[in-house]
């Protein structure tokens, strides 16, 4: 059996192919980017907000790059990161109710996060570019400068498909793209209050929703039918045991 | 003569051709279409933050509840992701059933496609027939997983078991018995696989019965021929893939330009569209049909030499079998920790994209070392497809923008998801 971190040929020949565009990239933009990495035969790259329009361009029309689709755009609020909810390093008297009572992502503040973590900002947009030409894919970070007002100038004069994509990480993460030309809720409620994929809203929700019969009609009230509840605590386990299995196997001659 | 104002007007969400919860908003002068505004969200379940909430294994069948009528497909791109961050190996024989389910649920979606998309544009009968061998193809779902739809049956390092030696036979009832019954059951006296066969025999007759009812039908073409073209930059400019994008005359398939599963091994030809117009996509969709059908058979051919296991020895991941539990301490450790924590992904981002019957599905996965995703977001080709709407429908008719909406095979499962 091979272990598990053996890549078959085909995709040595992929990592080969992403560090080298990596590098293309690195020489292309130079200071523009922030990082510029090849993991997995997959290239990352991260700008500035200020470069966010220009580096975009620059993918989409030279001839070297020739990005023509934007497959995806998301947001991604990074608040929370490598947070666990299960302390394994702490005995206390709590128990079992450390896991499920724990500060869980969604359940602490910004100001409470984890700060031993090279994350500069707490809202990130993540665009991933398809050429259809050089058949090659490119993955374009950028941090958005305030947490309290996430920004970043709008693609949708790049490409018409960034649109919804937009949208939707405004919709949901409450990132606002300047020059958008029709930023409007798209998958919550008319009349929807706070960004729900934020890390800080609640699992369960703000409101909930029923009729009222003495009104005559629906109304939003607190959330009392439900409570917040971890079924299974996160855990964070960084401790090489894939490697070592791995290796162990290889000494082993394979089980 | 009465002036005539434009006006607005609701399509949907409770319209039969609105597929599902579309609330289309259409700015109308007379009958033609001036703008259109798709509102959706009205299914909006928040896939993506639910799985932030679960280890990695729990989120396996939600994906089936994205699209909802190509299931597999979506848990293939989630289960990469995943893979793909762990380095985790999959046996052959998994990839190979895994292709051969993938181009199983591309037949299912575009049964399901030409049957509403006729029905949409006036025609029944091909509704009926499509749904017939629909069910054949469900009881394959359910032969090997349990369920007719959400069969959560990849798992990261595999699928969840091997393809079975029999296959679920009719009961005998007051309406079948004897004879009829004998007739149903003929195919189901093998394996799966011996069914499975006997479909990709019959499968290609029945498509050319649905070409029968449609490809030179004139009422068929009169709605479909020259309605919604989508030119080549069109497509691309709105990230169009898959037969939208085909159709339209890009050649362009994630099975053949960056091939994953054992879709480099089989043998088939892409579909190519000239026009970009319903008609075309309907065309491509129908060769896509036949071609699935290729693929399935050399997967049979292939399963059928090769047993083998079909889920990854790596217990970190994948659980051990109950005999093995029984005996040995160690598997018990790996059982109990797998299915009481789970397995903690590495820290890292993987997109993972699949060729879905709809287009490009893909999972954008974030870990930061946690037994739960950190965040994922699942690219829907659909989503993509239906924000074009305003630009491609603008100066039709109304009855034109129904062929469009059926022909962009939309599904709302994955649009909000």
């Amino acid at each position: 059996m091979k272990s598990m971190f053996d890549n078959s040929a085909a995709t040595q020949g992929a990592i080969a192919a992403a560090e080298a565009f990596a590098q293309s990239l690195a020489a292309r933009f130079g200071e523009r980017l922030t990082r510029c990495v090849a993991e997995r035969g997959e290239t990352t790259i991260e700008v500035a907000p200020q470069a966010w329009l220009e580096v975009m361009t620059a993918l989409r029309d030279e001839a070297d790059f020739r990005f023509e689709q934007l497959t995806d755009l998301c947001g991604v609020d990074y608040l929370s990161w490598g947070e666990a909810e299960w302390d394994t390093t702490d005995v206390s008297a709590e128990g079992f109710s450390r896991g499920v009572e724990g500060e869980g992502p969604g359940r602490f503040s910004w100001a409470g996060r984890p700060r031993d973590v090279a994350i500069p900002h707490r809202f990130a947009v993540v665009a991933h570019l398809l050429s259809i030409s050089h058949n090659r894919r490119v993955r374009v970070r950028a941090f958005c400068d305030d947490d309290e007002l996430p920004s970043l100038p709008t693609l949708t004069g790049l490409w018409s498909g960034a649109n919804w994509f937009e949208r939707e990480a405004f919709d949901l993460f409450g990132i606002v793209f300047e020059g958008h030309p029709d930023l409007r809720r798209i998958l919550t409620d008319y009349g929807f209050v706070g960004h729900p994929f934020r890390k800080d809203f609640p699992l369960i929700g703000n409101v909930e929703v029923r009729y009222d019969p003495e009104k005559q009609r629906v109304v939003y009230e607190p959330v009392t039918s439900v409570e917040p509840r971890v079924l299974v605590p996160r855990v964070v386990r960084d401790d090489s045991r894939f490697e070592q299995a791995s290796a162990e196997r290889k000494l082993g001659g394979g089980r | 003569m009465a002036e005539i104002r434009s006006y607005t007007m609701n399509f949907g969400p409770q319209h039969p051709a609105a597929h599902g919860v579309l609330r289309l908003v259409l700015e109308m002068d007379g009958e033609t279409v001036v703008r259109a505004d798709p509102h959706i969200g009205l299914l909006h379940r928040a896939t993506e933050k639910l799985a932030e909430s679960k280890p990695f294994n729990h989120s396996i069948g939600y994906m089936d509840r994205l699209d909802y009528v190509s299931m597999m497909c979506n848990e293939h791109a989630y289960v990469r992701a995943i893979e793909n961050l762990m380095g985790v190996d999959v046996p052959d024989r998994a990839l190979w059933i895994r292709t051969m389910f993938d181009e199983i649920t591309r037949i299912l979606n575009h049964l399901m496609w030409i049957g509403t998309a006729a029905l949409d544009l006036g025609a029944m009968a091909v509704f009926l027939y499509a749904f017939r061998e629909r069910e054949e193809l469900m009881d394959c779902y359910e032969a090997v997983s349990g369920t007719r739809m959400h069969a959560t049956y990849y798992r990261p390092g595999g699928v969840y078991r091997d393809l079975p030696g029999h296959m679920p036979k009719y009961q005998e009832s007051k309406w079948r018995k004897g004879k009829d019954l004998a007739r149903f059951n003929a195919a189901r006296e093998g394996s799966l696989l011996d069914f499975i066969d006997a479909f990709t025999q019959t499968f290609p007759q029945r498509v050319d019965e649905y070409e029968e009812l449609l490809t030179s039908n004139r009422i068929w073409k009169q709605r479909t021929v020259d309605i919604g073209v989508v030119s080549p930059e069109q497509a691309l400019d709105w990230g169009m893939s898959g037969p939208m994008l085909r159709a339209s005359g890009v050649e362009w398939d994630l099975r053949k330009k960056q091939p994953y599963a054992k879709y480099a091994e089989v043998d088939f030809d892409i579909p190519v569209g000239v026009s970009g117009d319903c008609y075309d996509r309907y065309l491509v969709r129908v060769e896509e049909m036949r071609q699935s059908n290729r693929i399935i058979r050399q997967c049979v051919e292939w399963l059928r030499a090769n047993p083998g296991p079909v889920i990854t020895r790596n217990f970190k991941v994948a659980p051990p079998t109950r005999t093995e539990m029984k005996e040995s301490m160690e598997a018990l450790i790996h059982h109990f920790k797998l299915f009481t924590e789970g397995y903690s992904v590495p820290a890292g981002e993987s997109y993972a994209a699949v060729e879905a019957p709809k287009g490009e599905f893909a999972c954008y996965l974030i870990s930061d070392g946690a037994n739960k995703p950190f965040r994922l977001k699942c690219r829907a080709p659909s989503f993509a497809h239906l924000s074009s709407m305003d630009e491609i429908v603008r100066g039709h008719m109304l009855a034109d923008v129904v062929a469009m909406i059926s022909t962009y095979d939309v599904v709302f499962g994955e649009v909000d998801r």
